[in-house]
């Protein structure tokens, strides 16, 4: 074991890490033992058959279309993303995200040609039209808890989701 | 993340939440949470595996079976397995300038190809664009090479500049290779292996030694792919 202080992604924080893992794997290590919000209680919602369901993508990827505002490092806003477009760019600001294999191929992070196939099986009832996109890596979340995620959430369902599938990076 | 299954749930919304780091989904606690040990970047696992892709999916719809909160394991990992990409560079711009500006110059045809094969869904799109790459890597060439890095003429937050140039050389090297790269193996290559990689590791360096603040010369680099 060793003290690495460089793998650390927030400032002024130093890491005991064991330097024979990978170093992709340390940095989930720290992350581990980041705080993280907390709830005193776990709101719990039965949904409908899911072959009745509309299914919506909430990603922290940070994506957006080429026409919208980039994301800054602090934006606890969201994108809406167009169920049928498939021209997003990775906005995430973090280093230590691999971009690469969202490059290849965006279902790796954002599954939505995999909806399309599972609603043409009809395994899911739909695809929502309307997908978000948030900027992960965010130490104050208390402008997604009371803000810009209730906003979200009246985005979806307002087009008449049912089921959110959540997608990190 | 995690958060937000909190609030979407409030909501009336039934939520699946993937989670990459398992003790931040375990804090969390989201109503339905499925740990996927995964690569950050990578929650649905293999890009072009779309068998693979769904079996993820399924395993988090059939926790809406569920009757109450909880998380489970996905049943396969996909560990690190540290490699470094290989990518034959092209030969550079012979002309009299640093060595990581030539080699950006000459990975300019790559770079095209991968945005014309892929999308400019990574990339240089940030803070910088791709014609003006090679100049960016230029100023932190120069704060390598002993420049004050404030008066560098670094084109913006060092660190989001180097974003554009990780991205840009990373989009060039899937035209560079012919397989498909495990995570991180081409941020590895780009860090330790190219010329501008290594012109940002001194350049950081410096800038430590010149009193940056360290939030300022921390993130210029990627720790997941720092060795």
């Amino acid at each position: 074991m060793a003290v690495h202080a460089e793998l650390s992604s927030t400032p002024n924080v130093v890491v005991m890490t064991d330097l024979s893992k990978p170093s992709s794997d340390r940095v989930k290590e720290f992350m581990n033992g980041l705080e993280a919000a907390e709830f005193d209680e776990t709101a719990f919602t039965t949904p409908k058959p899911l072959s009745d369901s509309t299914v919506a993508i909430l990603t922290s990827a940070a994506l957006h279309h080429p026409e919208q505002a980039q994301f800054d490092p602090r934006d606890t806003s969201f994108r809406q993303i167009e169920a049928g477009r498939r021209d997003f760019k990775l906005g995430h600001w973090s280093q230590d995200v691999d971009q690469v294999g969202f490059a290849i191929d965006y279902n790796v992070v954002f599954p939505i040609d995999r909806l399309d196939e599972l609603a043409e099986q009809g395994v899911i009832g739909a695809v929502s039209d309307v997908h978000l996109a948030y900027a992960g890596n965010q130490f104050e979340v208390s402008g997604v808890r009371m803000d810009s995620g209730p906003e979200g959430a009246k985005v979806l369902l307002d087009a008449g989701v049912d089921v959110v599938v959540l997608t990190p990076v | 993340m995690s958060t937000l299954a909190h609030v979407l749930e409030e909501a009336g919304l039934a939520t699946i939440t993937l989670g990459i780091v398992r003790g931040q989904l375990e804090s969390t606690a989201p109503p339905r949470g499925l740990f996927v040990d995964f690569p950050l970047g990578r929650p649905l696992g293999k890009p072009g595996d779309a068998d693979f892709q769904h079996r993820v999916l399924a395993a988090g719809f059939a926790m809406l079976e569920r009757t109450e909160p909880g998380i489970e394991v996905f049943d396969e990992a996909i560990p690190d397995e540290g490699g470094l990409m290989a990518c034959p560079i092209p030969p550079r711009d012979d002309s009299d300038v640093h060595p990581a500006v030539a080699e950006a110059r000459g990975l300019r045809p790559a770079y095209d190809r991968a945005i014309a094969r892929y999308g400019e869904r990574i990339g240089a799109f940030r803070v910088v664009g791709p014609d003006d790459i090679p100049a960016a890597i230029g100023t932190f060439a120069a704060v390598a090479g002993g420049a004050a890095w404030k008066e560098a003429g670094i084109p913006g937050i060092p660190a989001r500049v180097v974003q554009d140039i990780r991205g840009y050389y990373e989009a060039a090297a899937l035209s560079l290779s012919d397989h498909v790269p495990a995570a991180f193996e081409a941020t590895r290559w780009f860090q330790h292996e190219t010329e501008a990689g290594k012109a940002i590791l001194d350049a950081r360096k410096q800038m430590e030694a010149q009193g940056a603040k360290q939030g300022l010369w921390q993130y210029l680099v990627s720790g997941a792919a720092a060795d």
